[in-house]
């Protein structure tokens, strides 16, 4: 009995100090294998006394728990070990660069255009588009500005043959809306438009959104309040604002709409970033829309000077050299 | 406009300062844009004579000058001056005073010689930019007064930017009507001048144009001193308001104008034969005019002609033969009223503008004539002296603008302000604009002053109001109106989300202008007629781009020059074709060139192909969801592609667009290097999107089997796709291409490509050999219509 404890305790070991679950594989074989140890001991019980096989069959019986159960604990602590083994040496440089990670971007130009008009849309305005290329009656004519009078100066015009223009503005939308469809009418018209004059602060081509609102009741009241909030909630600042007096023939009373602004110097200035007013009788005569029943407000303003203004570009014309460098920072 | 502040507040004396007053103009409607001051910190400078000089012992540049400036002894001063000599009267800087750039005087010794005080130049004061010598005073200023007070300085000119309907507010008097009604304080009364009528010498005069000349006054002028000097005070409110002195009859005119808005012109009366004939112009006519050259006219301008010819152009410009020039003493002096319409638009187009023409084609006071030219007259005869005839006057009343009654409705003002402005604040305001304003029931009559041009109707009475309240005591509010829900169409993709697509497949939103050279165009061997500017900035921008991708090439080319070797571009914009109306085609257009991918630490680079543009086109096709209404064709390519990597895209069989890759040879001339790979597609093609009829998934597994044939060359993939398809109809769920092979083990000629086939039956489980068949069955096809051979 003595010699079968002694066996059964230097197996413990040397299953213990198996290294490899390989070794461990050759251990149980050398146990539970057709002639393994505990094998043998079982099928030598067979030749014994019903009382000796009872007394010495439980010993065999604890003797080959105890090893299967020291089997299991090693195969399960060198299954541990190996796995910590393999993770430990699977580990990667994390701080490499991904794969196809990289993004273009949006011009910054449209992405200021499509903030405005977002926001815009949130007020109930719909987006609508226009042509480019126009007639003198909805540029002009329709927008009150007679032939040859002072204020078409100051649209510097490119012509086409054929009487057409490129449009100098975005306002020949209000007239194509209003002309179309009675009110109540909230349209927000973003687009290129065109003047002939470059120069370091002027591109003959640049974009303009052009918002119009006519209904029963809209009030100048009514309009600075859309542009004061609008301003605000755009450049997400508290800004001074002031409405000043100004001209538009579409449009009586007119003004424009400057904010303070602070320049990375410290220093602040006025600057004028809309033009606005309460849409002209003429204009609602000439698109059908009865101006005593009903009355309107439009605005119009430059995306250059937004996007200058919001993402500090300095010069106007990077916005159309198109260099990658300037353009990727507009993700 | 420009004017001298100190002119402004001679007529309207108003409480305020400098900053206050322009704050105000700028809030009422008249920016003020800039403010340059003249003149300050001149005290302690006096007006002195040199009564003595000698030559500077110790120095041949410098001369010892003895200065009387009214005190009981001269000064020694020395001064180096070119222009120093005895008799002239000049600014002194006496001992303590200090100079406006801060230089101190101090009794001082030169070369050995006392000195004390300093003789100054305009430039030395801050008064001009003259620093060429002494600034020399008149003989009759006075000994010992203060420069500033003499020479009414401090000034300053004020720039006002005046909008085209302001015209009342070109001179002096329409300012400060506005200013008086602002800060609600009374103006100067603008007095008639008393002329003494000397002599009888008159000219007859007869209006011809009816409506557009309908009032003219003239006088003539005899006697005039041609050499007298324009005095100080005058040319010095001329130089505020950016006019230059000419001679002393031209100055008046332009200090009348300046004053009181009405443009007056002199002609040397000599010069004129006969009567003063106002009439339209014959086609053809010509005119040499005062700046020299000839224009050529025709019968839509007025003319300022006497019995022989023409003498200028009503108020445009005068003829050159008979100006006044600087000997001319005896004038026939011209106000006269000619209408807006007649005026407008004529100087632009002989490329003038004048002062008479900025003010005539925006509109002046039709009853300012008599009163300006009473006023030139008395200042003409007192500066220069001189007998003026008594003046002639022509008009025809019927002819001239009448007053219009407005009617102001108290109801509409509060509606279109969205404030009540109180009864007496509208009477005020009205009033103090010059404006006749009668109380009715539901508002006002209001009969504007002859001045303003811009008050027509209702509206412009509420923007006068609104301007003179104050835009900044109008309430903020928020529009009332129904919320209604807008359409919004499953089927269309918004082209921001578009943009955010293209970013996100890693390419770079560009902005190109609309134009495009000749030459580009050419390049591109672009050969139908693009739309033209008739009037082009530049040939380099004188046609409308007929298709997005030179500009957007040119654009790959700079960040090229720019070591940006992998750039992706993409540009939406229009494209413009020329036809009866021209057409405008919303556009959207990729570059690729460089490396297939971005440089990366774990993968090979590889060079871009054919199917690297193709699959932006497949992913744009796979959003809108409908592929199969997508086709490519190999024929009808445009010249800038290459003929073999180049495809037409069609959808649903129109032609909507190109993409493959450069034509060599343009890539060469435009120095772009190969492997260029680009696509244009009309936008409204790709934003279109289907909207889903889903089906259920089917229950039983699917089971995959791959084949491999050898097909010849010409194969197209596409055929052997729809062989496949037609084959194996609703029983093949999915097919794909895992292998495209030529080479090595493939006949020559030939090529290699693999297929997987994903195989499910909606109603059972497949079995092997309804797998085998299916596979049987599609070689069996493949080797009939492609002449394939399976690699089994």
């Amino acid at each position: 009995m003595d010699d079968l404890e002694h066996q059964a305790t230097k197996a413990r070991s040397s299953i213990d100090q198996a290294q490899s679950l390989e070794a461990l594989e050759a251990l149980r074989v050398a146990f539970f294998g057709r002639h393994g140890a505990v094998t043998t001991m079982l099928k030598s019980l067979g030749a014994l006394g019903p009382d000796e096989r009872k007394r010495r069959g439980a010993v065999v019986n604890g003797i080959k728990e105890r090893i299967s159960q020291a089997l299991v604990t090693r195969r399960l602590a060198l299954e541990k070990a190996e796995l910590a083994h393999r993770l430990s040496s699977e580990q990667v440089d994390i701080s490499l660069p991904g794969r196809n990670g990289e993004r273009g971007g949006i011009h910054p130009v449209t992405r200021t255009l499509e903030r405005i008009v977002a926001l815009f849309e949130r007020l109930g305005y719909q987006r609508v588009d226009g042509p480019e290329i126009e007639d003198d009656w909805h540029n002009f004519a329709a927008l009150n500005f007679p032939l040859h009078h002072p204020a078409r100066a100051m649209h510097d015009t490119f012509y086409i043959d054929g009487g057409r223009l490129l449009r100098t503005h975005t306002s020949p939308v209000q007239v194509r809306v209003m002309a179309a469809r009675q009110p109540p009418i909230r349209i927000i018209a973003p687009g290129k438009v065109y003047r002939s004059d470059s120069d370091q602060t002027h591109s003959p081509m640049f974009h303009q959104v052009e918002g119009l609102l006519v209904d029963e009741i809209a009030s100048f009241a009514d309009l600075k309040g859309t542009l004061t909030q609008f301003i605000r909630v755009f450049f997400e600042r508290d800004f001074q604002m002031r409405f000043r007096p100004s001209y538009f023939p579409f449009t009586e009373p007119s003004a424009e709409v400057d904010i303070r602004w602070e320049f990375r110097d410290g220093s602040s200035r006025w600057l004028e970033v809309l033009g606005c007013g309460m849409v002209h009788p003429h204009v609602l005569n000439h698109c059908g829309i009865d101006p005593e029943r009903y009355t309107g407000f439009a605005f119009g303003l430059g995306v250059e000077r937004f996007a200058m203004l919001r993402y500090g570009v300095t010069d106007l014309r990077a916005f159309f050299e198109n260099d990658l460098r300037f353009l990727r920072q507009f993700a | 406009m420009k004017f001298s502040e100190n002119w402004l507040r001679e007529w309207v004396d108003v409480p305020v300062d400098r900053a206050r007053l322009a704050h105000a103009l700028t809030m009422a409607g008249l920016e003020v844009e800039v403010i340059n001051v003249l003149g300050e910190g001149l005290e302690g400078v006096v007006i002195a004579m040199i009564v003595a000089t000698e030559k500077h012992p110790q120095a041949d540049r410098l001369q010892v000058c003895k200065v009387d400036s009214g005190q009981h002894e001269p000064w020694q001063i020395v001064c180096g001056a070119p222009n120093v000599r005895v008799g002239i009267k000049v600014p002194l800087a006496t001992v303590g005073s200090r100079l406006p750039t801060g230089t101190k005087i101090n009794a001082v010794s030169l070369r050995g010689v006392k000195s004390s005080g300093m003789l100054c130049s305009a430039r030395e004061l801050g008064i001009d930019a003259d620093a060429s010598g002494l600034l020399e005073l008149p003989a009759d200023a006075p000994l010992g007064a203060a420069l500033g007070d003499y020479l009414g300085l401090p000034d300053a000119s004020f720039e006002v930017k005046l909008t085209p309907n302001r015209s009342d507010c070109l001179s002096l008097i329409g300012l400060a009507h506005d200013v008086a009604a602002l800060f609600d304080c009374k103006m100067q009364r603008l007095e008639p001048a008393s002329v003494v009528v000397a002599g009888s010498a008159r000219r007859g005069i007869r209006l011809e144009a009816g409506q557009d000349a309908p009032r003219y006054l003239g006088r003539i002028i005899e006697g005039i001193d041609p050499f007298t000097c324009s005095p100080n005070w005058l040319t010095q409110r001329l130089r505020l308001a950016g006019l230059r002195p000419v001679n002393v009859v031209v100055d008046v005119t332009h200090y009348v104008m300046l004053e009181m808005g009405q443009p007056l012109h002199a002609f040397d009366n000599a010069r004129i034969k006969g009567d003063i004939v106002v009439r339209h112009a014959r086609a053809g006519e010509t005119l040499r005019l005062l700046d020299g050259k000839t224009v050529s006219l025709d019968e839509t301008f007025v003319l300022v002609a006497d019995e022989c010819r023409a003498l200028a152009i009503a108020g445009v410009m005068g003829g050159y033969d008979s100006r006044v020039t600087d000997t001319t003493s005896q004038i026939w002096l011209e106000a006269a009223h000619f209408a807006p319409a007649a005026v407008m638009g004529r100087a632009r187009r002989l490329g003038l503008h004048t002062d008479a023409s900025h003010r005539f084609e925006r509109g002046v006071d039709p009853q300012l004539p008599h009163l300006a030219l009473a006023r030139a007259s008395e200042l003409l005869l007192s500066i220069a002296g001189g007998q003026a005839g008594p003046v002639v006057v022509a008009e025809q009343v019927d002819n001239l603008p009448l007053p219009v009654p407005v009617r102001l409705r108290r109801a509409r003002l509060r509606r279109m302000l969205g404030i009540a402005v109180s009864d007496t604040e509208v009477l005020r305001i009205l009033s103090a604009l010059g404006m006749q304003v009668t109380p009715v029931a539901e508002g006002w009559t209001v009969i504007a002053p002859s001045r303003r041009f811009d008050i027509e109707r209702e509206e412009d009475l509420i923007e006068e109001v609104a301007r003179i309240f104050g835009y900044d005591r109008i309430p903020t509010a928020s529009p009332a109106g129904a919320l209604t829900l807008m359409s919004e169409p499953e089927t269309r993709i918004d082209t921001l989300r578009l943009r955010e697509h293209l970013a996100t497949r890693g390419y770079v939103e560009a902005v190109n202008l609309s134009f495009v050279s000749a030459d580009l165009l050419a390049d591109w061997s672009f050969c139908e007629q693009a739309v033209a500017l008739a009037n082009p900035l530049s040939g380099d921008l004188a046609l409308l781009r007929p298709l997005l991708l030179p500009n957007l090439m040119e654009a790959v080319r700079h960040n090229h020059a720019r070591q940006q070797k992998r750039v992706r571009l993409f540009e939406i914009g229009r494209t413009f074709a020329s036809a009866q109306v021209p057409l405008e085609t919303p556009s959207l257009a990729l570059a690729a060139a460089g490396t297939a991918r971005a440089e990366q630490w774990g993968e090979t680079a590889r060079t871009l192909d054919f199917f690297d543009i193709k699959g932006e086109l497949d992913a744009l096709l796979n959003w809108g969801g409908e592929p199969q209404r997508w086709t490519l064709h190999r024929d009808d390519l445009p010249n800038w592609l290459h003929p073999g990597r180049g495809a037409r895209v069609c959808r649903d069989g129109v032609t909507v667009g190109y993409l493959g890759a450069l034509h060599p040879n343009l890539a060469a001339s435009r120095q772009l290097g190969p492997d260029v790979y680009v696509l244009e597609v009309t936008l409204a093609a790709l934003l279109n999107r289907h909207i889903p009829q889903a089906q259920l998934v089917a229950r039983y597994p699917s089971v995959r089997r791959d084949i491999a044939i050898e097909v010849p060359e010409q194969e197209t993939w596409l055929h052997i796709e729809t062989v496949v398809r037609d084959t194996l109809g609703p029983l093949l769920k999915e097919l794909r291409l895992f292998d495209h092979y030529r080479g090595k083990g493939v006949e020559r000629g030939h090529k290699s490509i693999a297929i997987g086939l994903i195989l499910q039956d909606v109603s059972r489980t497949l079995t092997d050999e309804d797998a085998s068949r299916s596979v049987h069955d599609v070689v069996a096809a493949l080797e009939k219509t492609c002449m394939a051979r399976w690699r089994e």
